[in-house]
């Protein structure tokens, strides 16, 4: 059991070395979408303070939504998936495994980043550390929810799109959330409860979603 | 009564065809019922005038539309448990419908925020949610929509919905809680003062109406969608033949 | 040792593929399923694996439905699909060692690589399967099968891509390993040379008419 759940790990992360391309264009869309949003609203640093957890939490949502869309559609395409499928290990571990090596590759260098754009948006060191905090906690969410969302739209055309539609609802407490940390410290209110209900949100998360995910994928390559 | 026997796509048919005028005439007549108590019975709200009256089409049907996402969740957890192909009918019969009353609360609530907050949208708790529960639906809708094989389909819904159920009321709450830590507090429609009984009287039989017409309605769609499904077997090749 | 279906139907969209369809292998048999594009022949094969569920009636292992089997069943058998299931960014060898994790197998190199000369991959050990000719790949795949040590073997089309020795040495496995006491399941639209192996021909399509050579084997209902 373990070593399977470490063998689905391995190989993505292995796969992700190799293509390095492919996931740092998820990484890359974070920082541009977050750039982009001083060129739109203005260079003012109190009103970037006051945006800049909503406006890095969307941007990671998007970003998670981005590479999300290929959690399952190459193993798809290539058979592999149907292989993983048929393993006698259940199919809950592979959901897991592919959700813990999804948040590996996008969700922890997004923690490293965070703090640089933060810094750009010039938020004190406080917030910049519950920023990290935050997304610590919420990143796995947007790995495990979107899990369910990638395995819904297998094969399907137009996935990607669809994606969004299905999977950006179920994001909404993970945002306000994960936001809401970063307000609540800059408004000197502490973000403890914030986060907890974050965590709170996150240990659920990881109880469902990889349950979902693999009656999904069984709906779909049926 | 074998309940059963009705779940037989061809016994449902014929049982859903005899069903629909009762709940359809009945939507009519409460709704006539409730619009005349709303327009001429209640007495006019000292506070917000007349305005208020949107409320006995706001408040129904955004009970309606968490009200029908609830019952599409129980029809699939049904379908999903015992594999019963009419249930995942029955949510997909639904859904058209609970959008439509999310989006009757949206266009209400902003109707009724005009006067009250002086802007058609405010990022009220209510409103807020009910604009979120628009999007699941609209979601699910998409996903029935993009995939052709109607098994995968139920399911693919079915599994989407559920995951939906789970998070709604985190959704509620957690809009609730931002709403309160970004705005303070605002007018609720539902916390309108000294609420007279013939109000509460009203949106009830509105509320009645609009479930006697979600009835009405999803039946109609579920016959049609059995009769789609079942196109080739002798039951509705006989129907075909003899209309 | 037996793989045995029960009053198994298929359906496809609108279309019944199949319906009452028994039949039953037993270890030392080949089961060859026949018939024409688009009869179903694919779909019989996913049924057999799991990976697809009848419409009515089910597959029985051991007089036990594989839905209950789960594991035992998964352990027991190897399915080769349409699609190889192998990684283009991975090297043969990390191919089969990642198949073999999949399964809760572990084999190291030095028992991957004799199996995978055998296949005639000498050359392109090191190499991504990217740059390996679908043949190839094909070979890849079926030394995952090789090397699982499964009993059944379901392979769809497995002569599909290969060269005339390739074909060959497919039969030669598929020999010894029916004649080890295994069983196979298989669909090829190839003539085949296998002297000494029992086969149970199965004609598949809407209307079951079929030349039976085992009638207490293989009962079939049109």
């Amino acid at each position: 059991m373990w070593r399977f759940l470490m063998t689905v790990i391995r190989r993505d992360l292995l796969l992700a070395a190799r293509r390095k391309g492919d996931w740092l264009t998820a990484q890359f869309f974070f920082i541009m979408v977050v750039s982009m949003f001083p060129l739109g609203i203005g260079a003012d640093p109190e009103q970037l303070r006051r945006v800049a957890g909503g406006v890095l939490w969307v941007a990671a949502l998007l970003a998670s939504l981005l590479s999300l869309a290929r959690l399952y559609a190459d193993d798809h395409r290539d058979g592999s998936l149907e292989q993983m499928l048929l393993s006698p290990q259940p199919t809950v571990l592979l959901a897991l495994g592919k959700a813990i090596a999804h948040w590996l590759i996008f969700g922890l260098p997004l923690l490293l980043i965070a703090p640089l754009l933060g810094m750009q948006f010039a938020l004190p060191l406080e917030a910049i550390l519950v920023l990290v905090a935050s997304l610590a906690i919420g990143t796995p969410v947007l790995s495990l929810l979107g899990g369910i969302g990638a395995a819904l739209t297998l094969g399907l055309r137009g996935g990607g799109t669809l994606l969004t539609l299905l999977i950006l609802p179920l994001y909404v407490p993970a945002l306000i959330f994960g936001a809401g940390a970063v307000d609540g410290v800059l408004a000197g209110m502490g973000a403890e409860a914030q986060l907890s209900l974050l965590g709170a949100f996150m240990g659920m998360s990881l109880l469902i979603a990889p349950w979902v995910t693999a009656a999904a994928l069984r709906v779909s390559v049926d | 009564m074998n309940l059963y026997h009705y779940a037989a796509p061809a016994a449902f048919y014929g049982l859903a065809g005899r069903l629909i005028p009762w709940f359809a005439w009945g939507a009519a007549l409460f709704a006539a019922a409730g619009l005349y108590i709303s327009f001429f019975v209640a007495p006019t709200d000292f506070q917000q005038g007349e305005a208020y009256r949107i409320i006995f089409i706001h408040v129904p049907a955004a009970w309606m539309s968490m009200f029908i996402y609830m019952v599409m969740a129980f029809w699939c957890a049904i379908g999903l448990a015992f594999n019963t192909r009419l249930s995942f009918l029955m949510a997909r019969a639904l859904a058209p419908t609970g959008a439509l009353f999310c989006f009757l609360a949206l266009w209400t609530g902003a109707l009724w925020g005009k006067p009250m907050w002086g802007a058609w949208w405010v990022w009220d708790a209510r409103l807020t949610s009910e604009l979120i529960l628009l999007f699941l639906y609209v979601g699910i809708m998409a996903l029935w929509a993009a995939i052709d094989d109607p098994k995968r389909g139920d399911r693919a819904g079915a599994l989407l919905i559920l995951v939906g159920a789970i998070n709604v009321p985190i959704i509620y709450f957690s809009v609730k809680w931002w709403n309160t830590l970004h705005q303070g507090s605002s007018i609720n429609l539902m916390q309108a003062p000294s609420m007279a009984a013939t109000m509460l009287i009203g949106m009830l039989v509105m509320a009645i109406a609009a479930w006697l017409y979600t009835i009405a309605v999803a039946l109609v769609r579920a016959r049609g969608l059995v009769l789609a499904r079942e196109r080739h077997t002798e039951w509705v090749q006989k129907i075909i033949k003899e209309a | 040792m037996q793989l045995s279906t029960h009053d198994l139907a298929c359906q496809r969209g609108d279309r019944r593929l199949f319906s009452g369809l028994e039949v039953c292998v037993r270890a030392g048999q080949l089961l060859l399923v026949q018939g024409g594009n688009g009869r179903g022949k694919t779909s019989f094969l996913r049924l057999l694996s799991g990976l697809g569920e009848p419409e009515a009636g089910e597959v029985r292992w051991n007089g036990v439905s594989i839905a209950s089997a789960g594991e035992d069943y998964q352990q027991a058998m190897a399915y080769l699909a349409h699609a190889n299931g192998v990684k283009d960014d991975l090297t043969p060898v990390e191919n089969v060692q990642v198949q073999a994790g999949l399964r809760g197998q572990r084999v190291s190199c030095a028992e991957i690589e004799p199996v995978l000369v055998r296949m005639g991959l000498a050359a392109c050990l090191d190499l991504p399967a990217r740059v390996l000719s679908f043949g190839q790949r094909r070979r890849v795949a079926l030394a995952s099968l090789l090397l699982s040590g499964a009993a059944l073997w379901i392979l769809d089309e497995p002569l599909t891509g290969l060269d005339v020795r390739g074909v060959a040495e497919v039969e030669g496995l598929l020999r010894e390993h029916v004649q080890g006491g295994g069983m196979v399941v298989m669909t090829t639209h190839q003539s085949l040379q296998l002297q000494g192996v029992e086969i149970v021909p199965l004609q598949i399509g809407p209307v079951m008419l079929g030349q039976m050579s085992l009638p207490t084997d293989v009962a079939e209902r049109g």
